[in-house]
Order: structure tokens, then sequence, then C-alpha cells
């Protein structure tokens, strides 16, 4: 009787075998890597259909956060501005602009300009930007640069761990209230005085930030 | 097997080559991995709405009504009116708290325009915004309280009101603050306890 398989199969369910653990490797190695809000998140831009500026208007002309963004000390919403906070300034500076037309148009009819959401938690988080603003939460931990953005990017993955890190630690993250809206803002002490006085903050007001599901999840 | 093995890593160079390293820009909207319940429907603030015919979830007050929390018995604290015209005076309690509030309001809302110490020098002004009144000027120290508040509320001239970022209350305590602008680039030694005078030797 001749051989029906060749010799060299003998070893090939072990090849097999090693083959199948190195792949599932790679894909698991992928899937943490990619199929994370660190990936599908960081990094997003849309088009805007008017290319403001942050990195100008805060930047350069030191406009505050809030003179845009006014609500988001009062509400869980930070509103996105009416076309009359920009004719505020534009109604006398670069009045003729093309970039600027939809303002204008926004501004002359009512209609709204049609900006595209970056950031959007899922809708069974509940998030509130008035609780955190008010104890020294600054926008830069969860947004970024802000000030040097020339289009908003998606800076931080948004996601529960990361939302936890903080609640967690939040001694690393508190400054004074009267500098959250200052995102260059650095403890002069560095690392060791933030944290100190990060403890100090914590117990003065008293912050428990929520690490029970139905804090972020009701 | 080489082959195997050959094919595999072409081909998770290639995936990484097309899916690029965490955090690069893109302008392409975030793929929801699991989207179990991510988008509900139900209506967010400022967000687009199917149903109505403006597409706004926003809805704008109904004509001939206001909304609740919003009407106040006191005409002068709501407009610094008397009727029909600009009365004098503050209808809100004058202390520290009222002052750092509205020197925290001013520094957001005016300042960019008017300047810090109130005088018209401002960064928009080095940018073309040239008609900024100076807010310590002997003409606007002669403005009622009432007219001043009627201005951070209305606007006036190329100046739009502030009625949407400022509560009624703040619009009070910025012009509590914008007096005391004007005491202190108008002061004059006499304004100094005689005690001061002596130290700076005046
Ligand atoms: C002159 C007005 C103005 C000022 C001042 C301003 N913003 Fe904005 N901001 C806008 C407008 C308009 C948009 C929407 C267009 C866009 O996303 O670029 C926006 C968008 C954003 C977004 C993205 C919102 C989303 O869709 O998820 C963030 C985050 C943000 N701003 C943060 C800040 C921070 C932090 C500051 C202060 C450092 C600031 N902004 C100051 C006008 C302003
Ligand atoms: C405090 C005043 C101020 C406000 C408020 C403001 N801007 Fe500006 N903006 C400026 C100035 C000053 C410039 C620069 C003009 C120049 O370069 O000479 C500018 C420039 C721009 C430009 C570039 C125009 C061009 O032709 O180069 C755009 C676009 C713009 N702003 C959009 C906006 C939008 C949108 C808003 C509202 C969310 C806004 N701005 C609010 C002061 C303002
Ligand atoms: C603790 C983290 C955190 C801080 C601090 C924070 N934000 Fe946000 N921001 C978020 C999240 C999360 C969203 C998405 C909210 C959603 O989907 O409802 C968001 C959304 C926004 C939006 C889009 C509109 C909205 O509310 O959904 C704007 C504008 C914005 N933030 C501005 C600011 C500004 C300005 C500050 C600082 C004064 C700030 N944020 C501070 C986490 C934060
Ligand atoms: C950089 C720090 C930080 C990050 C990031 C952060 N939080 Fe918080 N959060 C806090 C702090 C501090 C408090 C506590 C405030 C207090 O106790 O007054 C808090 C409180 C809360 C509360 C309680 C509100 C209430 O009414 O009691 C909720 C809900 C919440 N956070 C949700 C979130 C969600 C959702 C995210 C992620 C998208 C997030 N937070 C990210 C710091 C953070
Ligand atoms: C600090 C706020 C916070 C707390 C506390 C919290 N979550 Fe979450 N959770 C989030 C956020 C934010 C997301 C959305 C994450 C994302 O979109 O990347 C989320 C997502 C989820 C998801 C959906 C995951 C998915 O991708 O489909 C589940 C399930 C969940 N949380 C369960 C829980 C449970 C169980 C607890 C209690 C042990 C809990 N969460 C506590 C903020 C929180």
């Amino acid at each position: 009787m001749s051989n029906v398989f060749p010799k060299w199969s003998n070893a090939l369910p072990l090849k097999i075998i090693v083959f199948i653990f190195i792949l599932a490797a790679a894909i698991v190695s992928g899937v943490t890597y990619y199929a994370t809000p660190s990936y599908t998140r960081v990094g997003y831009q849309p088009a805007q259909p008017v290319l403001y500026d942050h990195s100008f208007h805060v930047g350069e002309l030191g406009l505050d956060c809030r003179y845009c963004h006014s609500a988001v000390e009062e509400s869980g919403h930070a509103n996105i501005p009416a076309a009359s906070t920009c004719m505020s300034c534009h109604s006398t500076i670069k009045t003729d602009s093309p970039l600027l037309e939809p303002v204008r148009a926004s501004f002359a009819s009512g209609e709204p300009v049609p900006w595209v959401r970056v950031h959007e938690t899922p809708d069974y988080v509940y998030f509130n930007h008035s609780v955190h603003v008010n104890r020294g939460v600054s926008c830069v931990e969860c947004h970024g640069k802000v000030n040097e953005m020339e289009i908003v990017t998606h800076d931080q993955s948004l996601s529960m761990g990361w939302c936890l890190d903080c609640h967690r630690n939040p001694e690393e993250h508190i400054r004074p209230v009267d500098q959250v809206t200052n995102l260059d803002w650095v403890h002069p002490g560095g690392k060791k005085g933030q944290i100190e006085d990060g403890l100090k903050f914590v117990e003065e007001w008293k912050i428990n930030p929520p690490q029970s599901c139905s804090g972020c999840h009701r | 097997m080489r082959y195997v093995y050959l094919v595999s890593i072409v081909g998770v160079i290639g995936l990484i080559a097309l899916l690029g390293p965490r955090g690069s820009v893109t302008t392409r909207p975030p793929i929801e991995v699991f989207p179990d319940m991510d988008r509900m429907p139900k209506y967010h603030p400022q967000a687009k709405s199917a149903f109505f015919a403006d597409g706004r979830t926003d809805r704008l007050p109904v004509e001939g009504t206001i909304a609740r929390g919003t009407y106040y018995e006191d005409e002068y604290f709501a407009t610094g009116k008397n009727g029909e015209a600009f009365g004098k005076g503050f209808p809100i309690d004058v202390d520290n708290d009222a002052m750092a509030r509205g020197e925290d309001r001013y520094n957001i809302y005016c300042s960019v325009c008017h300047g810090a110490a109130g005088d018209g020098d401002s960064m928009t002004k080095k940018y073309g915004m040239l008609t900024v009144a100076n807010l310590v000027d002997q003409r606007l120290v002669d403005y009622t309280d009432g007219q001043l508040y009627d201005v951070v509320k209305n606007g006036k001239g190329l100046m739009l009101g502030y009625a949407d970022r400022l509560s009624v209350e703040d619009r009070w305590n910025v012009v509590l603050y914008v007096r005391a602008l004007q005491r202190a680039a108008n002061g004059t030694k006499d304004d100094l306890t005689p005690a001061k005078r002596e130290e700076l030797g005046l």
C-alpha cells in the first residue's frame, strides 16, 4: 500500500495550531488597538461649514470660552454660539469676507449655521458640563488644547474607562475654578503641587465623582 | 506554510497602513463598534429634528408668551426704565459679591472690545473695531445706571445686546463694575483717605 499522506504532513497539525495562535494574537491586539474609542474617535475632525478658528479667536484675540459657549457653567449642554454672537464683532470686522457668508445668512434669516458635532457621547450616558466646570475640571482635560486648534479635533477618547480614570483620582485634574477656561494653566508646583492642592480641593468642596453605574447611566 | 505566513504578514502590514496609528486626523465620522443603543430617538439640545417643520429640536417661544422664570414684577430691574425714562440706582444688593461677579462677567463678555480697564484699548481695536466706546469717558459717566443697563441688554449703535448671555442680575453686576472702572479712571487725590494721601506724598 502506498502512502496516502506524504511524510511532511505529520508536522502539519502542529504547524496549523501554531499559526492559529499567532493569528489569534494578531487579531486580539488588532482589536484592542483599533476597536476602541481611542482609535475610532480621537483625531476626528469634521469639515465645518465655516472655517472658524479657535486658535485665532481664543489664542490670539484672547476670547474666553464662555464668550461663546456661554451656558457651559449653568447647563449640562455647552451651547454652540448663535450667529448673533459672531456678529457682535463680524458686523464691523471682515464684513465682506466670503468665509463668513453662512454666518451672515444665518444672522439675517434666523436659520442656524449647520455646524457638525465633534464630541458626542452615546445616548445612554448622562454627561453634564456644569458639574465639572464648576468644580475646577478644565475644558483641556476633556477637549485638549482647543486654544491651539485651527479646526476642533476630537482629542480624548471619552470612553467609560477614561471617565472613570478621572473619577477615581480627581485630585490629579482639579484646579482653581477661575482657571478652568485658561487652558494653558498648569500648577506652578508641578505634579506634586497639583496633587497636594487637588486633595485640598477634594476635601474642601466635598468632591465625590460617581463611580457607580447609576451615576452616569441614569 | 511559508506562503501562508507571507500572505498573512503582507495582509497585516496592508491593514496597518490602511488604518494608520491612533489619533490620526480624519474627517470620517467615528465608527460605533457596538452601536447598541448609542443613538436613541430622543431630542438633544441644538440637534436636528425630523418632526418639526423648521428641523430643530430647540423650540422658539410661542408668540405672545414668555418662558417661566423670566417675568419680573419690578420693571426697573428688568428694563432699566421707569415708564419711559431711564432710572437711577441699583435694584440689586450692592456688595462685594456683586462686584466680583460683575468683574468676572465683564472680563468675559466686555473686555474683548472695551478693554480690561474700560478705556476701549483692546485686541479687537487692533483688528479694525475702531468705534468702540470708551466706557470711562465723561459722556458715559453721565449716563444713568438704567441707561447703561439698557445698552448691555439691547446694545447700541454697532454693539449687539448681550441679553442672550447675561442674566438680568448679571447685567446689573456688570453695570456696577463699569461704575467701579469709571471711578478708578477718573479718581482724584481727594478720593484718598488723608492717611493714604500722606503716604503717597500727594
Ligand atoms: C468666538 C466664539 C468661540 C469661542 C470664544 C470658543 N468657541 Fe468653541 N466653538 C465655537 C463654534 C462656532 C464651534 C462650532 C464649530 C466647530 O466645531 O469648530 C465651537 C466648537 C467647540 C467644540 C466642539 C464642539 C463639538 O461639536 O463637539 C469644543 C470642544 C469647543 N468649541 C471648546 C472651546 C473651548 C475650550 C474654548 C475656550 C478655550 C472655546 N471653545 C472658545 C465658538 C467658540
Ligand atoms: C471678539 C470679536 C470676534 C468674535 C466674537 C468673532 N470673531 Fe471671527 N474674527 C475676529 C477678528 C478680529 C478676525 C480677524 C480679522 C483679520 O484677520 O483682520 C476674525 C476672523 C474670522 C474669520 C476669518 C475671516 C477671513 O476672511 O479671514 C472667520 C471665518 C471668523 N472670524 C469666524 C467667526 C465665527 C464663526 C464667529 C462666531 C462663532 C466669530 N468669528 C466670532 C473677531 C471676532
Ligand atoms: C469632564 C469632561 C469635560 C469637560 C471638563 C468639558 N467638556 Fe465639553 N464635552 C464633554 C463631553 C463628554 C461632550 C459630549 C457631550 C454629549 O455628547 O452630550 C462635550 C461636548 C462639548 C460641546 C458640544 C456641545 C455639547 O454640549 O454636547 C462643547 C461646545 C463643549 N463640550 C465645550 C466645552 C467647554 C467650553 C468646556 C470648558 C468650559 C468644556 N466643554 C469642558 C466633556 C467635557
Ligand atoms: C478630568 C476629570 C473628569 C473627567 C474626565 C470626567 N469627570 Fe465626571 N466628574 C468629575 C468630578 C471632579 C466630579 C464631581 C463633582 C462634584 O462632586 O461636585 C464629576 C461628577 C460627575 C457626575 C455627577 C453629576 C451629579 O449630578 O452628581 C457625572 C454624571 C459625571 N461626572 C459624568 C462623567 C462622564 C460621563 C464622563 C466621561 C464622558 C466624565 N464624568 C468625565 C471629574 C471628571
Ligand atoms: C463615569 C461615568 C460612568 C460610570 C460610573 C459608568 N459608566 Fe458605563 N459608560 C460610560 C460612558 C461614557 C460610556 C460610553 C463609552 C463609549 O461610548 O465609548 C459607557 C458605556 C457603557 C456600556 C456600553 C459599552 C458599549 O460599548 O456598548 C455599558 C454596558 C456600561 N457602560 C455599563 C456600565 C456599568 C455596568 C457600570 C457600573 C459598574 C457603569 N457602566 C458605570 C460612563 C460610565
